[in-house]
């Protein structure tokens, strides 16, 4: 291929000017794009947006930006599933279907690298971001900059993603891109270049999101709060972010040498000059049982937390909770092979990890009866959080079942690629985590910006996603069993038809339900005033987070709370020594603003992007900045400061002035 | 190195404890480059002069790395067994426990996938 040094392999033939669904969608992102800077200039909210959200490094307002991005990317990423159970549910009556086969690739990689990387991943630790710093009792994270900067390049690789669809192609190999097919003589486009650098630069951000969250969770725990004095969702974001530490350096690597087969005509995992592009699948899910883990275990959490909370009771077996999810995140890790038993290993060896993945369900199944007997004679109301958690014990105990049988290996080699395996992924992450994320948004949405959710809108958005799961994935389990493979773009089988309409019907549900969570927090923020939470404790909580006001000071707490076991601000209530208002504050000591993570995460962009097209100039500029910015950043000596006690002192009255005298009860 | 703080980022209890490493100094950072450069030159000097068979050098060099990496743990992250290090040491534990999991499984695994590739094995048509 010619290219030119200014622009490498980019020219204008690039832009699918011929393909109107993507210039529709083109189209709607940049009107999208446009209205967003015409607003935030009408409003003369650049400065704000700046000063308020781009150089922040308040914890809460990061998480808040990862879940803003996990919904827009969840549009997306549905966008990608509508298309492909309508291209199904058409193209299987004998008639083509309206996407060609190279785009229909696409879409069914670009809906599995954006459902996990940038719609549940952003998610999952947005939440973690607004939550467990103040369940800890601490007023921000262990590296507040660093928390900025795993946003921004978390960020800028949903962008490549996007910019993906512009300009040039997304890979069509698969959401895990295996070689041979990723390889340059059977991908010579730069779908699989955009993959590679969108996971790398996000991949560093969730990697120093892990480092970050531990010595968080490590370090800075309230005085008083052992161990096992932490709310069970601080314990899953422990176990979660270790996992990130362990896996994710495994994914980078991975990528790497797939990168350096590409860019260097290496050989690691091509079929000749002694590559072995098994050892790619071997390696990519060593981090990628890991990552599912990384995803569901911190939605343990939520549901262990709402459980608590809408029970009016403290979780039942705590500590069998922890000691669980502890055994989870070891057993995690010796359980990689059942994602390719078919591949060719002896006897000996599926046995061996068939057996370890068995054996997962058991800490699993002890979470089930704790949440169960949490509820069991407790006063359960029967808020949104709550029917989500509902949801999510049916719904996972299906996908943990029909998981448990494709761990037996002879089983395995039946349904391995078909639809079932489809179904059953969908099962536990559909029930798992995003009835997980589900719970978590609307349990801590009046926390993180001091007004409810509509809970009408909640119920709706509930029973649409549980009954649209159903009508679309049981069909799928069902073409399954009958043969029906992953991936296939068009079908003939007849008999497949009506499954296939089902399953579209139940898509479009599913549909409604996202289109109610959108309009619920439109119409929540137009109401709310008289959705206001002025007790900073909506919800009659068990956990420090709910000790603040909502949204919580900047600072979170004005003293820090003393904590002397689980469910601290039960207890503080019971004995009437909830946070009041004080005579006189300290200063407290916060972390500056800074704009340097937001600079390299923009960097971040241009480096992908130049190195996807072998623009090596643009390259090696965009790298020489971040590395500039980095450098400089660490001579920015002035990166704290003291809230003045007056400021203190004000921010807790206005708070204090506004709430209900009779709040400790 | 850190700067003298003000007092009053310790009131609020969440000022840490510099427990990041244990006895720090110029001799332990220059006794660790020596012997890591000895224990680098070892390997090379072993494969460069073909002093043994194959068989004999590959589970050297690995010993001779495996050493190294005690040495940089011991002189270059300080790690001992002092209270403060507890973290550290913990951490160590799980990244060894996670590494020897995944080399040992991967080498396991790729193993058996070449038995099963071999000319012998595949099934006959």
């Amino acid at each position: 291929m010619n290219e030119s040094f200014l622009f490498g392999k980019l020219t204008l033939d690039a832009i699918p000017f011929h393909e109107p669904i993507i210039m529709g969608a083109v189209g709607g992102m940049v009107l999208a794009g446009l209205a967003v800077v015409g607003a935030l200039t009408y409003f003369k909210a650049w400065k704000l947006l700046w000063d308020e959200w781009l150089t922040s490094v308040d914890h809460k307002k990061i998480g808040i930006m990862y879940i803003i991005l996990a919904l827009v990317m969840l549009l997306r990423g549905f966008a990608d599933a509508l298309m492909m159970r309508s291209q199904q549910a058409i193209a299987s009556a004998g008639a083509a279907g309206y996407l060609p086969p190279e785009h229909f690739d696409q879409v069914f990689t670009a809906h599995g690298v954006i459902m996990i990387f940038f719609m549940a991943m952003p998610f999952v630790i947005g939440l973690m971001n607004i939550v467990m710093p103040l369940q800890i009792g601490a007023r921000d994270v262990a590296f507040p900059y660093l928390n900025s900067l795993s946003f921004w390049l978390t960020a800028a690789g949903a962008m490549l993603v996007n910019i993906s669809l512009a300009i040039g192609e997304f890979a069509h190999a698969g959401w895990l891109a295996y070689p041979p097919l990723s390889e340059l003589p059977f991908s010579p486009g730069v779908g699989v270049d955009y993959y590679i650098w969108a996971l790398q630069i996000s991949g560093i951000g969730t990697l120093l999101t892990g480092v970050n969250f531990i010595t968080t969770i490590l370090k800075m725990r309230a005085p008083g709060m052992k161990l096992m004095h932490m709310p069970i969702f601080t314990w899953t974001t422990l176990c979660a972010n270790m996992l990130i530490v362990a896996a994710f350096p495994i994914l980078t690597v991975t990528l790497a040498m797939l990168g350096l087969d590409r860019y260097f005509g290496m050989h690691f995992f091509t079929h000749d000059g002694g590559g072995n592009p098994m050892m790619y699948v071997n390696l990519i899910w060593a981090w990628g049982h890991p990552e599912v883990y990384i995803l569901v275990i911190p939605c343990f959490g939520i549901y262990s937390e709402v459980v608590a909370t809408f029970s009016g009771k403290s979780l039942f077996g705590y500590k069998s909770m922890v000691y669980a999810t502890m055994c989870i995140t070891v057993l995690s890790f010796i359980v990689w092979l059942h994602h390719f038993f078919t591949m060719g290993s002896g006897a000996k060896v599926n046995a061996f990890f068939g057996i370890t993945t068995m054996i997962i369900s058991i800490p699993t199944g002890v979470k089930i009866f704790n949440w169960l007997f949490t509820m069991y004679r407790g006063r359960v109301r029967l808020e949104v959080p709550v029917l989500w958690t509902i949801g999510f014990i049916i719904t996972f105990a299906i996908g943990g079942m029909t998981g448990v049988l494709m761990a037996v290996p002879p089983a395995d080699f039946v349904l391995h690629n078909s639809l079932f395996l489809i179904a059953h992924f969908h099962n536990a992450i559909i029930g798992g985590v995003v009835f997980g994320v589900m719970a978590g948004f609307s349990y801590w949405f009046p926390k993180a910006t001091g007004f409810k959710l509509d809970p009408f809108l909640g119920k709706v958005s509930f029973w649409s996603w549980f009954i649209g799961f159903y009508i679309a994935f049981m069909p799928i389990y069902a073409l399954g069993l009958m043969g029906m493979t992953r991936r296939l773009a068009h079908v003939d089988n007849p008999v497949w038809h009506a499954y296939l309409i089902v399953a579209a019907v139940g898509a479009v549900i599913i549909g409604v339900g996202i289109a109610a969570t959108v309009l619920q927090v439109v119409l929540s923020i137009v109401r709310r005033d008289k959705l206001k939470d002025t007790t900073g404790d909506p919800w009659n909580g068990r956990t420090l987070e709910w000790a603040t006001s909502s949204p919580p000071a900047f600072y979170n707490f004005a003293n820090v709370p003393v904590v002397k076991g689980i469910d601290a601000f039960w207890t503080m209530k019971q004995e009437g020594k909830a946070p009041k208002l004080e005579p006189s504050y300290a200063k407290i000591h916060m972390p500056k603003n800074t704009g340097t993570g937001f600079i390299i995460g923009i960097l971040s962009i241009g480096l992908g992007f130049a190195l996807t097209w072998h623009i090596w100039w643009m390259a090696a500029g965009a790298f020489l900045a971040m590395v500039g910015m980095t450098i400089w950043h660490s001579f920015d000596e002035h990166r704290d400061w003291f809230v003045p006690s007056e400021t203190v002192a004000r921010t807790e009255a206005l708070h204090f002035g506004v709430k209900a005298p009779e709040v400790v009860q | 190195m850190t700067k003298p703080v003000d007092k009053h980022e310790f009131e609020d209890g969440h000022a840490f404890e510099d427990t990041g490493s244990g006895h720090v100094t110029v001799k332990s950072y220059l006794v660790g480059f020596v012997l890591s450069v000895i224990l680098t030159a070892v390997p090379f000097w072993l494969v460069m002069t073909h002093a043994a068979p194959a068989g004999v050098l590959i589970p050297a060099i690995i010993a001779v790395g495996v050493v190294q990496i005690g040495v940089h743990l011991k002189c270059f992250l300080h790690m001992d067994r002092s209270a403060s290090q507890i973290w550290n040491n913990a951490a160590f534990v799980f990244a060894a426990i996670i590494v020897g999991i995944l080399i040992v499984g991967s080498l396991w695994i790729m193993y058996h996938l070449n038995m099963n590739m071999m000319p012998g094995m595949m099934p006959v048509e």
